[in-house]
């Protein structure tokens, strides 16, 4: 099964951290990314940089209209992702465990729903 | 335990948690009771029978009750309850459930947690939980799995069980050193109440004390994981004034006890003993190393376990040096069970760096700190990845 551990963190935390702690910071993101691939259960992954910095787009009325800003103005926000595949829910959660976006925010887990799928 | 009477978990259950509101209400005016738990179960017995005079209409509830009020006499919960308690616990771990069930069965049947919290402490999905839970229950009715203590010749086979259950909720609760979850602080208290329990029932059980004493020791150790800043101090580093000195010479006295006992040791003994060995530098001053990796042998050799393989690993580092827990440790290489065992990886870690293969210590710190769950811990890591005198990627 695939899931899609989405991580929800203020970014104003990461902001307040000293360069060394934010240093300490990323590169326990980059033990986590290593250890997914050992485990070989990676499929991808990317860091997003911070809502400030979206634009939405959406067609109205068969016109597109494009804003400044997230979809949702929210203190936490999507700030990045792993998708992996693993046996079942259960893997799952100890990987969204182990991932340090669970410590300074929270880890959604959801499965991955496939083209063609029912 | 009250289960054990009715065969019916669910409205058992139903019946404890009113009794523990009960008890909550009434315990912080009067006191709390002598026998804490026997006076839950007679409350609980008795908001049972409640519930069933209100379902009379059922027929099984109306079997039921007369059932109930058949065997309730006032006066026999004093010896009676605890042996039921005992029945459920087995019942909780027989083999005929699957046996990830056995931990969170417990403590839902024998203790009164909600199905979300026990899935919160083992890291699975509140819904699958309750529903592994229901399937279980569901599985003691319809297969009629008996409520009893298993006769003797079967006991040690059973036992084994109960014990792997009551250690996985102490292991969950532990895993939790700030104590921000007070759910799962508890686990530990709760897992350690529940081995009481079966010690006062079966006295002469080695394992059964071999266990107890196991958590204790480890429990003593408990504040001294942290220092005044929040920050992950190791066993070697610790400061034995912090552990708690009363609880160690209880897990001792335990610990002889067991050894007394009839039984040949088992696990459990065994890995108390261990905990001892490392108790004993609030006296000593130091650590037998040499004593701790025979223990681990016996281990290996009884459990096949690998991780008692790279404890034993570790030891051997300690008493006869570097190369010879290397090479111990190379025998582990590539096992697939250790493969996201953070211990392993810190441990192999360190021997690499203390054999001066700083590149080969780096990148299993790296493994290490990715699998590790604890903020503490990972940080702890992380800085003696970076004291390598490594760029700390």
């Amino acid at each position: 099964m695939e899931y899609m551990l989405m991580i929800f963190s203020d970014p104003e935390g990461w902001a307040r951290l000293t360069p060394a702690q934010a240093a300490e910071g990323m590169a326990a993101y980059g033990a986590y990314h290593e250890a997914l691939q050992k485990a070989g259960v990676l499929r991808s992954s990317a860091r997003l940089r911070p809502g400030s910095t979206a634009t939405t787009v959406r067609l109205q009325s068969g016109k597109s209209q494009v804003l400044d800003g997230p979809f949702i103005e929210t203190r936490e926000q999507l700030g990045g992702y792993f998708r992996i595949e693993v046996a079942d829910l259960d893997s799952a959660l100890s990987w969204a465990a182990r991932c340090p976006g669970a410590a300074h925010g929270v880890v959604e887990v959801r499965p991955v729903w496939a083209m063609g799928e029912p | 335990m009250l289960a054990a009477r009715t065969r019916d978990v669910a409205a058992a259950e139903d019946a404890l948690s009113d009794a523990l509101a009960a008890a909550l209400a009434e315990w912080p005016g009067r006191g709390v009771p002598d026998s804490p738990e026997a006076w839950l179960l007679t409350v609980a017995r008795r908001k049972f029978i409640d519930a069933l005079r209100r379902q009379r209409h059922d027929d099984e509830a109306a079997a039921q009750l007369q059932w109930l009020s058949d065997h309730s006499t006032d006066g026999d919960h004093d010896r009676a309850l605890p042996d039921r308690q005992l029945g459920l616990l087995f019942a909780c771990a027989h083999p005929g459930i699957a046996r990830d069930v056995h931990a969170p069965l417990m403590l839902q049947v024998v203790l009164g947690f909600d199905a979300a919290t026990i899935a919160s402490a083992f890291l699975v999905a509140p819904a699958a939980m309750a529903q592994r839970l229901v399937r279980a229950k569901t599985k003691i009715r319809q297969a009629g799995i008996g409520f009893d203590v298993p006769a003797a010749d079967a006991l040690p086979g059973r036992l084994d069980a109960v014990l792997e259950a009551i250690y996985a909720a102490y292991a969950e609760g532990w895993s939790d050193p700030e104590g921000a979850d007070a759910r799962r602080r508890n686990l530990a208290d709760e897992a350690i109440w529940l081995c009481r329990l079966l010690a006062s029932l079966l006295p002469d059980e080695g394992e059964v004390l071999g266990l107890l004493s196991l958590m204790l020791h480890a429990h003593s150790r408990r504040d001294a994981r942290r220092d005044a800043q929040g920050h992950y101090v190791p066993l070697s580093e610790q400061d034995p004034a912090r552990w708690d000195a009363a609880m160690i010479d209880e897990a001792e006295a335990l610990l002889r006890r067991a050894n007394a006992s009839a039984s040949p040791s088992g696990r459990f003994q065994l890995e108390a003993a261990v905990q001892s060995a490392h108790a004993v530098r609030r006296h000593a001053g130091h650590v037998d190393w040499r004593a701790i990796a025979g223990l681990y042998d016996a281990l290996c050799a009884l459990t096949a376990s690998p991780v008692a393989a790279l404890n034993r690993a570790v030891a051997l580092a300690q008493s006869c040096g570097t190369t010879a827990g290397l090479t111990a440790l190379q025998a582990l290489v590539g096992d697939p069970r250790l493969q996201q065992y953070q211990p392993y990886w810190a441990a192999r870690a360190e021997l690499l760096a203390r054999h001066g293969d700083v590149a080969g210590a780096q990148q299993a710190y790296q493994q290490a700190i990715g699998l590790e769950r604890e903020p503490a811990v990972r940080r702890h890591l992380q800085q003696r990845a970076a004291s390598l005198g490594l760029s700390n990627a």
